[in-house]
């Protein structure tokens, strides 16, 4: 059971998912605080199924939490390598040059 | 004592993500994230998460956030020049988030457990078994699919970073089909009479370039005042 009760974990999560989304919106240019943004909406989402496993005494929250943090490792490996390449060809990571391709 | 410990945790992960996110030099938001991950480990032992805590911490902390620090130092980025637009974009992430939060916090509140939750749990938390032993017991039998699916999401990671930022070595040796035909001369059809030796015909050999003449050196005369002459 839970100690300090579940409406505390999920304000917190909710505070770090607005500010994870937040994040994205005031750094439009960078694409590293982007990626950090979305690691922040991640860890506040797998706090929600930590807390929820916790409360109901359920184990299956933190299985899934587990996968959350496989898909988040992943995520960050592939767009740091997106985002290395990026830099080698154009020498900037502006967000905002990424169109190259549209017509 | 633990809710004191819960407060100040979660009161230093918050102030950390809004460092994460507000932070002028990425280096910084990088530590501040690091910070952030450490007090949610905490959050998570407060929970009773004890495996998730450490794996939060060595997985995010010693290699995730380290990657990010990595490549933050490695690109010559002019960061300044990167959050140009922050002022203008802040008004419409303000109210982005203020309505995300506010639909969260209703959703929230309004929201209750089913009567009978307790006896629609999949795996309940065994008593008397620490945290570890209790997820290995329903990972490797019950969830092995979602195991593995987890370890093919880390292979297909692994070969994407490597594929994206393989780049071939400028002195490797291996053939190069294409640049061997489409160089200058190198290809050349020839009709050799029937019979006809190497003696004949000679071995062909592609045009050899002379080498570039040594110019002799232009001996610099103006500048001298023109004294001499």
């Amino acid at each position: 059971m839970l100690a300090v009760g579940l409406a505390h974990y999920l304000t917190v999560s909710a505070i770090l998912f607005t500010l994870g989304v937040l994040g994205i919106f005031l750094n439009r240019k960078n694409v590293i605080v982007i990626l950090m943004s979305v690691e922040l909406i991640l860890l506040s989402v797998s706090l929600n199924l930590v807390a929820f496993s916790a409360t109901l005494g359920d184990l299956t929250g933190q299985v899934f939490a587990m996968l959350i943090l496989t898909v988040a490792a992943a995520e960050a490996a592939i767009g740091l390598a997106i985002v290395v390449i990026y830099f080698r060809n154009r020498g900037t990571i502006e967000v905002e040059d990424v169109s190259t391709l549209k017509g | 004592m633990t809710v004191a410990a819960f407060y100040l945790f979660a009161a230093v992960l918050v102030a950390s993500a809004v460092m994460v996110v507000t932070s002028r030099n990425p280096v910084h938001s990088v530590l501040f994230l690091i910070l952030a991950f450490f007090n949610a480990a905490a959050l998570f032992l407060i929970a009773g998460a004890e495996f998730l805590a450490m794996i939060l911490v060595i997985v995010y902390v010693g290699a995730v956030a380290v990657l990010f620090l990595f490549v933050v130092m490695m690109l010559d980025v002019d960061f300044a020049k990167l959050r140009e637009g922050f002022q203008r974009y802040a008004p419409i992430g303000g109210v982005v988030g203020a309505i995300l939060f506010l639909e969260l916090v209703l959703v929230f509140g309004t929201w209750t457990f089913a009567t009978d939750a307790a006896g629609l749990r999949l795996n309940p938390t065994p008593e008397g078994v620490d945290n570890t032993r209790a997820l290995g017991r329903i990972l490797y039998t019950d969830h092995v699919f979602l195991f593995q699916l987890a370890g093919l999401i880390l292979l297909v990671a692994m070969i994407g970073a490597i594929v994206l930022t393989l780049r071939g070595k400028p002195t490797s040796k291996r053939q190069d089909v294409a640049r061997q035909i489409a160089r200058a001369g190198s290809v050349n059809l020839r009709q050799p009479p029937l019979g006809a030796g190497l003696g004949q015909i000679g071995i062909e050999r592609p045009p050899v370039e002379p080498p570039p003449e040594a110019k002799p050196k232009q001996v610099e005369h103006a500048g001298h005042g023109g004294g001499h002459h």
